[in-house]
């Protein structure tokens, strides 16, 4: 048998029919579905007299638009409000299982699905959304798609998909203290580039990826589509089946054993070939902080902000001047002397239990500078806010002067009530720092959930180490 | 879904890198249930002086007239002429809607970010990837030429100028052959998979001996 890498064992247990032209029919196992790209879908499958597939294929939960405060009140936006209601509606209509919005299991999708034994090893996993590579790190083929798409997986459970090329991403030997699965996603999209990993399945390997937690394999997965890479995935071992042991949707009684023995062949063989192959050592890697407007655009916290004429390509010399100017940033100023005026701990990316408690111990017993006009904590899911607060997590970072909310994606888009107002400066948990994204002329760090931490407390970015 | 079997028309050329999605379509307009009515908002931020929102009034916002899609020239067109890593960032769906509700058929450019390249073909856009020296090519003749028109012949995957662009062009391009047939019929790929039912269904019994937690 010729070896293989994961994501071959993963395509080639999916493929049901070889078209001609390249392209397979691609069996889906888990659809996750959200308030924003799914309205469509659903009105595609009324309009054309269509049924669900296999209804407990899908999940579904409202998190892009959902209110982080006062949520008894209802959710104010009457376009928002819309949206869930819609998604409420249509997964009533249609008999799809929803965490709604008043619901404790309610969250990110990305982060609520492995919450609940939802994302398991060895399985296809699709959302109208591209952080959707977020579940790979179980050892999954995860990967987002367009609305037209979920309206096929809907009807069909199946997708038309051409085969990626493999990329391999090693990153060897040991990490530093303090530095944590975010700065070395940070570092690899720094170097292979946002468009590095298109046409690629990413596979993440080497010691310092086994070393991570699931949460840490999740926020490194989170970002291969920041790479370009429409799926990112680590290989199964005793730290996936353990994460995976015992929740809800997992297999139970004698069916845990026998997936158990089936999920772990869910890793590259020994002999197999990737197309492409990165490596970095481990060690070199530095805690990132982002300066420009694509999260390619990162340097570590030790550094001074690059100057866009020592670059030759002349478009790239242009996006780098450009994103300076968005940034109100000058080349040369060292990164750690740049003031934040807002800090933002969430996303699908850093809003896990590790992440809160990384940023606990950062302020624990510290207080949130002066010049900080907000500092905001939005937990993953419901779940996980409760775990922190049986942890007492809440309350060390409410005295540090945090806020602590409700969960959702929140400032990650700004598609409810929290944004930036222009030429903000927020340091952010989050994947994306385009303009506008976290509002319109809002200026936006990408950073790991210590740092974010720690720039609130000093006012400005720093190394945790000096505070 | 409309065919699309040869189109001629304005190309506008947008040169910037890394055009992403939230660019395209800006997130306050996602909000919409529907599919239809995201053209006179693509672009939104870049398009017009003010901020936009849902519900606005837009042929009474202040445009940009620097942004190239305003230029008086560029009016009515179809095609668009992109650089690197067109449609990055977020899958949403809506950016290939509000292209298309715009008016624009075809999007020339060096490379794509991958959803978005698949979104295009779902809604009847075709996107066209060549060399680099090629699309500067472009963009220097569609720059150069007031008016001039290209004609995308996707029947025989080629671009071609009209006689006002001096020097004429022609070039190939490469497409896989059933999404150009998808594009050319304007088929359903749900009815097509939907005819494999069978397979599927065997596929889901086999698996249930396999993988019965799944099931
Ligand atoms: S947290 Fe941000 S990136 Fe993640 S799903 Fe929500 S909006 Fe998308």
């Amino acid at each position: 048998m010729t070896a293989k890498t994961l994501y071959d064992k993963l395509w080639d247990s999916h493929v049901l029919r070889q078209n001609n032209d390249g392209t397979s029919l691609l069996y889906i196992d888990r659809q996750l579905i959200h308030e924003v790209t799914s309205p469509q879908a659903f009105e595609g499958l009324r309009i054309a007299g269509r049924k669900p597939w296999k209804l407990s294929a899908n999940l579904a939960t409202p998190d892009h638009n959902v209110p982080t405060t006062d949520r008894d009140k209802g959710i104010a936006d009457p376009i928002s409000k819309l949206q869930v209601d819609t998604l409420d509606d249509n997964c009533t209509e249609f008999g799809i299982t929803e965490f709604k919005m008043d619901d404790i299991r309610q969250g990110i999708v990305h982060v609520l699905s492995p919450e609940q034994g939802a994302t398991l090893p060895g399985m296809t996993l699709v959302c109208g959304d591209s952080h959707t590579s977020t579940h790979g790190a179980f050892g999954t083929l995860a990967f987002g798609i367009g609305t037209s798409e979920v309206e096929h997986v809907l009807a069909t459970q199946c997708l038309i998909q051409k085969k990626s090329k493999n990329m391999l991403v090693l990153v060897n030997g040991q990490l530093n203290p303090g530095v944590t699965a975010k700065d070395v996603i940070l570092a690899i999209i720094g170097k292979i580039g946002t468009a590095g990993g298109t046409g690629y399945a990413i596979e993440f390997g080497g010691e310092a990826i086994r070393s991570f937690s699931m949460e840490g394999r999740m926020t490194l997965s989170n970002m291969a589509i920041e790479a370009g890479a429409r799926a990112g995935m680590v290989a199964v071992d005793d730290t996936t089946i353990e994460y995976v042991k015992d929740r809800p949707y997992s297999p139970k009684g004698e069916q845990w054993q026998q997936a158990v023995n089936y999920w772990s062949d869910f890793h590259t063989d020994t002999d197999a070939q990737f197309d492409k192959t990165v490596t970095m050592g481990a060690s070199d890697i530095k805690p990132q902080v982002t300066w420009g407007t694509s999260p390619g655009m990162t340097i570590s916290i030790d550094d001074t902000i690059p100057d866009p004429t020592e670059e030759s390509d002349s478009i790239k010399q242009e996006g780098m001047r450009a994103a300076l100017e968005y940034m109100g940033l000058t080349a040369g100023k060292r990164i750690n002397e740049v003031p934040v005026d807002v800090v933002f701990i969430g996303s699908c990316t850093n809003s896990r239990i590790e992440d809160i408690r990384a940023a606990a111990e950062v302020a624990k017993g510290k207080k949130v500078a002066d010049s900080i006009k907000q500092a905001l904590v939005v937990p993953g899911s419901g779940l996980v806010k409760q775990q922190a607060e049986e942890e007492g997590l809440d309350k060390i970072l409410i005295q540090a002067g945090f806020e602590w909310r409700e969960p959702g994606c929140s400032m990650c888009l700004a598609m409810n009530a929290d944004r930036l107002e222009p030429q903000e400066r927020c340091a952010s948990t989050s994947n994306r720092n385009f303009e506008g994204r976290q509002g319109q002329g809002g200026r936006t760090h990408l950073v790991s959930p210590a740092m974010a931490a720690g720039a609130a407390i000093a006012g400005h970015f720093i190394r945790i180490d000096e505070l | 879904m409309e065919k699309f079997t040869k189109i001629t028309a304005i190309t506008v050329p947008l040169d910037r890198l890394n055009v992403d999605t939230d660019a395209i379509i800006p997130k306050q307009f996602l909000k919409s249930i529907k599919r239809s009515g995201f053209g006179p908002n693509l672009f939104d931020e870049w398009r017009y002086l003010d901020h936009g929102e849902p519900g606005m009034d837009n042929s009474r916002r202040a445009v940009n007239p620097d942004f190239v899609l305003n230029k008086p020239r560029y009016a009515g067109a179809q095609i668009l002429l992109a650089r690197d890593n067109f449609g990055c960032g977020s899958s949403r769906e809506h950016a290939p809607w509000a292209l298309e509700d715009f008016g624009i058929r075809v999007i020339i450019a060096p490379s794509f970010a991958d959803i978005f390249y698949n979104n295009c073909f779902k809604n009847g856009i075709l996107p066209i990837i060549l060399a680099e020296s090629t699309v500067d090519q472009l963009f220097q003749a569609v720059e150069a030429k007031e008016g001039a028109q290209l004609t995308v012949d996707l029947q025989q995957k080629k671009i071609l100028s009209d006689d006002s662009l001096g020097e004429k062009i022609e070039i190939s391009f490469e497409l896989d052959q059933f999404r150009r047939h998808c594009l050319l019929e304007g088929l359903d790929e749900i009815a097509l998979t939907l005819e494999h039912s069978d397979d599927i269904s065997a596929y889901e019994n086999k698996q249930k001996e396999i993988t019965p937690w799944l099931f």
